[in-house]
């Protein structure tokens, strides 16, 4: 395994991006930082700047404003950085499909590594959604 | 004179947990102006809803805001109702109101733990959401989701707390009443605390009524506005509790406001269940008459404001939304102003703003960068409209 992979499995980083949810999902992920979860035993935290991050976790239908912003965003994580779609809207925009100001899904804005659906998906779920990507990180080293 | 300096705060930044746009214009320390850029949030909802069946927008109006996602169906269903006359059986009254309670509860310890964590006081960020958890236990139990909880039906609920539940749910108040002690000492009595939250953000009585603010902000200022008392909704005119008002109307009494109101909050829980009759959670309602519907709630941020037009058909043929914090968020440009810096950053939270319930849009020509329409255009358009129509009466 090399050093890189080694330490992107071991603290994950992440930088959380809203791209106009509800804040239900926002809040959940925020929640796994709070006792009953405490996902920072695994050594992931939340960062303020998106430089320092390694997963980029996206919620919500991206519109037309936020749209740009997420490609911006995406453009200044340092590489290799993980893309985790969380929620229904997230994954395929649900009921916002036929809103006027939701162009593309996220997917289309950038590339996503795993997703989280649910509405809002339980910490449970957030979190095996997190153990699954780290393990497919892993697998991709031993091939 | 020193020079006028913009700080940008945002789209997305560490301190908020939404993609929202404000500019500090400062003068050293201190701030001057601000200025809200919206928009990062709209999804066009209240067109959306003019496109789906009466059912389908209860689901559709509580996926506009995650916080207060009870608050929005049930305005709606409010609205709806409002428009037919209909009866909604008693027991349904009553279950609604306890989830209206049990969802401030829950919002008001996820504002406390926000507030904490923005003046860097993590230590009442960890407690309050480590409580925060047995209330979203309970929503798990009576609805089968921690938040989006799907109860409101137009006519009634779609689920019944069984009577199984009902021990559980009042164990668990039991359990938050001491922890509600701990928070009240610790934010009342702490110096810190005091030394950054007194005479911080002050809204006056004056200055909160011109800026029609709402809710806890508005209580806070010393206004005294309650929709559960002014307006009776649900059953709330058939339990006693108490309006809580704070007179200075800085972030320490907004504080104040909210833990106190928690305790209200356990109050009317106790009675509801008590109280409950049994019998019917829905009236079965089949079809809505033509006219038109207000519904008002007591969201936990303030008065949350649903209108329904109805032609007879399944739809409806217009749905206005107007979200508490679309008031409360314009009140920062008064409290905001003549900070320092960082103050600032508690200030804007400190109304408990949900910038996903109040985005507006406004339409940009992109060739010439013009705007096409916004809301003034709109206005002056509605009121030349009613001028026209005041000349034809008057001739």
């Amino acid at each position: 395994m090399s050093l890189k992979i080694k330490a992107l499995t071991k603290s994950l980083w992440v930088f959380h991006a809203a791209t106009s949810p509800c804040n239900n999902c926002d809040i959940e992920v925020l929640d796994l930082f709070t006792p009953r979860h405490d996902i920072e035993r695994f050594g992931m935290t939340l960062v303020g700047s998106v430089r320092h991050a390694d997963v980029l976790v996206v919620t919500g239908v991206p519109n037309y404003k936020t749209k740009e912003r997420l490609k911006k965003l995406y453009s200044q994580v340092s590489k290799p950085c993980l893309v985790v779609a969380i929620g229904n809207c997230a994954c395929g925009r649900i009921m916002f499909k036929e809103s006027y100001n939701s162009p593309c899904p996220v997917d289309e804005v950038v590339p996503v590594d795993v997703y989280i659906p649910g509405c809002p998906p339980k910490p449970e779920a957030m979190i095996a959604g997190i153990v699954k990507l780290i393990n497919k990180l892993k697998a991709k080293e031993k091939k | 004179m020193s020079k006028k300096v913009i700080i940008p705060i945002g789209p997305y930044h560490p301190l908020q947990e939404e993609p929202e746009f404000f500019r500090l214009f400062v003068e050293g320390e201190k701030v001057v102006d601000i200025d809200i850029v919206l928009g990062y949030m709209h999804r066009g909802i209240e067109e959306l809803a003019e496109h789906k069946h009466y059912d389908q927008v209860a689901f559709l109006v509580e996926r506009i805001c995650g916080i207060c996602s009870n608050s929005h169906p049930f305005a709606y269903v409010n609205a709806v109702e409002n428009i037919g006359k209909m009866e909604v059986p008693e027991r349904a009254l009553y279950i609604r109101t306890i989830i209206a309670e049990l969802e401030r509860l829950h919002s008001h310890l996820l504002w406390l733990g926000l507030a904490g964590h923005f003046i860097g006081y993590n230590t009442v960020w960890m407690w309050s959401w480590r409580y925060r958890e047995p209330v979203l236990d309970c929503f798990e139990m009576i609805t089968g989701n921690r938040q989006h909880y799907g109860m409101m039906k137009i006519g009634g609920v779609r689920r019944d707390i069984k009577d199984e539940d009902v021990p559980v749910l009042k164990k668990t108040l039991d359990e938050l009443v001491p922890a509600l002690d701990m928070f009240k000492g610790a934010v009342m009595d702490d110096p810190v605390i005091q030394a950054r939250l007194k005479g911080v953000g002050v809204l006056t009585r004056k200055q909160a009524i011109e800026w029609c603010a709402v809710g806890p902000t508005a209580r806070a200022s010393g206004v005294d506005i309650d929709i559960r008392r002014d307006d009776p909704y649900g059953a709330y005119d058939k339990v006693d509790w108490n309006v809580i008002v704070e007179k200075d109307g800085d972030i320490f009494s907004k504080t104040v406001v909210r833990i106190l109101e928690m305790y209200e909050s356990v109050g009317i829980i106790r009675q509801c269940l008590d109280r409950m009759p049994k019998g019917e959670i829905d009236a079965n309602v089949k079809d809505i008459p033509p006219g038109e519907g207000i519904g008002r709630v007591e969201a936990p941020r303030g008065e949350c404001f649903h209108y329904v037009k109805s032609d007879g058909t399944n739809r409806p043929l217009r749905h206005k939304i107007r979200a508490p914090s679309y008031m409360n968020v314009a009140t920062n440009k008064v409290a905001a102003v003549g900070q320092t810096i960082s103050d600032t950053t508690i200030t804007l939270a400190a109304v408990d703003p949900c910038y996903c319930c109040t985005e507006r849009v406004m339409v940009v020509d992109k060739k010439t960068n013009g705007k096409i329409m916004d809301g003034l255009d709109l206005v002056r358009l509605s009121q030349e409209k009613t001028e026209k129509i005041k000349k034809a009466l008057k001739q």
